[in-house]
């Protein structure tokens, strides 16, 4: 059978109706701000690292039903990862956990992904500047 | 609770129209267009049908072609006067409904003018604007009446006095409009509207359009002589007799009822923080649809707010098109100069006959929970200030 190209998966309402890890750490180690309101999806995720592990990590997001799943679902999936570990995430990691999302709805597979890479980078930014102060 | 809003999509069949549609299918099955007995029946039932029809609009039974509904009697409309005409250009709105936006852009690839006047905030057409693009060659300007989305009615008399000082035929979509405002063919002079039955309780697949004696459209395709040789195909009779009996029982206090659900969705809507109301206010029913609101609730996206609303057996539907095929945002929302940024966050709610004053106030109850909950996750809460995507 043909799946409906616009009916979200019960994985995809599950996150929707639940979201996991909502909200903003005040203190995070690094933030991975992405999208555009103009556009109708932005994500703000915010990462706490002990020791090179993910300890903490809440996101905020504007956006639709795919947007916020696929944010709360990359919560889950990076929670006591590795720094190296998360980021080789990629969106069909994420889509897989979804249980898949509507073509037109694919890029907040990627924007999440993407707000992930970002809050590493932030992370590293600052552990390097951190470094470079101890010195 | 099940709260269907959005009666602007399609409405429930009222059960009296679909008991009198019964009698059609199964005892009155005769082809209208039979010498019989059989057939004369069904031709009687077709014509005071067609007569109830032409008395809603003030017109003349003649002047009503069935079709099988809104999107049909759009395309007779401009297409049976491209065919008729065999060239020209034509006006229209950046505020129509598919059945005529796409219609507009297939007659323009055949070759024909087409030209798209802007409206003001408020979804009201620029009369300036019109008055300046009708030259001789314009062959048809169409503009729908009642707007979809965001409710406007526009000035049918004002409109149709501009097209013919300028010796031009007005087509309106008054597909939303029918029976809800009051429309008088003879007084506003209009020249063609289009009218569906699945908008006001009636079935689907069936609507008309109202032809002026005198101007003359090619059918779309062809057949017998049916419908005044402009709509070929065995008649609907049991459509139309239903269509009929649903225009009937659109009176002046079922009006009155929606307008009042409506309004107090409105006001109690409007009171949450960064809401506001797309389209004229909701006061005059000559200037909005009485069935309709389109809100914006600010730092939301109207799909996510669709789906939390579905959860509590709420049906509304978006102004954003994140919801439907494309992620453009509406046309209509973009045309009215809406900021892109609070676009995304628009919801149509749309009353009709069978719902009540409890079913509104649980809807308000709700939506304004949903928001308020949409809004812990978004990042934005009282402006876009904090948006910043560069760290």
């Amino acid at each position: 059978m043909k799946m409906d190209a616009f009916r979200y998966s019960k994985k995809v309402l599950e996150h929707f109706r639940n979201p996991h890890n909502m909200g903003e750490i005040k203190d995070a180690d690094g933030i991975g701000r992405v999208g555009n309101p103009v556009c109708g999806d932005v994500m703000y995720l915010y990462i706490k690292v002990k020791d090179n592990v993910i300890t903490d990590v809440k996101f905020q997001t504007f956006g639709c039903v795919a947007a916020i799943s696929s944010s709360s679902i990359l919560t889950d999936m990076i929670k006591g990862m590795t720094i190296e570990e998360a980021e080789k995430l990629t969106k069909d990691d994420v889509l897989k956990k979804l249980d898949g999302l509507a073509p037109v709805k694919l890029h907040c597979s990627v924007l999440a992904v993407e707000a992930l890479r970002k809050a590493i980078g932030d992370y590293r930014k600052r552990k390097n500047s951190e470094r470079q102060r101890n010195c | 609770m099940r709260v269907y809003l959005d009666n602007a999509a399609t409405t429930r069949v009222d059960p009296a129209v679909a008991e009198e549609m019964k009698k059609y299918l199964t005892d009155i099955y005769g082809n209208a267009s039979s010498l019989h007995a059989f057939g004369r029946e069904a031709r009687e039932a077709l014509e005071r049908a067609r007569e109830s029809i032409a008395k809603k609009i003030n017109a003349n039974a003649n002047e009503i072609v069935f079709t099988s509904g809104g999107t049909e009697s759009d395309n007779l409309a401009i297409q049976g006067i491209c065919l008729a005409k065999k060239k020209g250009k034509l006006l229209t709105s950046t505020i129509e409904h598919p059945a005529v936006n796409n219609t507009m852009l297939a007659v323009k690839e055949r070759g024909f003018g087409v030209v798209k006047l802007a409206v003001d905030s408020e979804g009201f057409l620029n009369l300036d604007a019109l008055q300046d693009e009708l030259s001789g060659d314009v062959i048809l300007v169409s503009i729908i009446h009642g707007n979809n989305e965001i409710g406007t009615v526009q000035d049918m008399k004002a409109i149709s006095e501009i097209v013919h000082d300028k010796g031009s035929i007005l087509h309106m979509d008054c597909v939303q409009s029918f029976t809800k405002v009051p429309i008088d063919v003879k007084k506003t002079g209009v020249d063609m509207i289009s009218m569906a039955s699945h908008k006001i309780h009636g079935p689907k697949g069936v609507g008309a359009l109202f032809v002026r004696e005198g101007i003359e459209i090619e059918p779309l395709f062809y057949g017998g002589p049916h419908e005044f040789g402009k709509r070929p195909g065995t008649e609907n009779v049991a459509g139309a007799v239903a269509f009929a009996k649903a225009a009937e029982l659109m009176t002046a206090n079922e009006i009155s009822k929606i307008k009042s659900m409506r309004d107090y969705l409105v006001r109690e809507l409007l009171e949450v923080e960064d809401s506001l109301l797309n389209g004229p206010g909701i006061d005059n029913p000559n200037r909005r649809l009485v069935n309709n609101a389109n809100i914006t609730f600010k730092y939301i996206e109207g799909e996510s707010l669709l789906y939390k609303l579905d959860d509590y057996g709420i049906a509304v539907s978006t102004g954003s098109a994140c919801s439907s095929r494309s992620l453009k945002p509406s046309h209509v929302l973009s045309a009215i100069g809406l900021d892109h940024k609070i676009i995304h966050g628009t919801v149509r709610m749309t009353f009709g006959r069978f719902n009540s004053m409890e079913e509104t106030k649980y809807a308000v109850e709700k939506i304004k929970l949903c928001v308020d909950e949409l809004r812990q996750i978004s990042p934005f809460k009282h402006s876009f200030d904090n948006y910043d995507v560069k760290g």
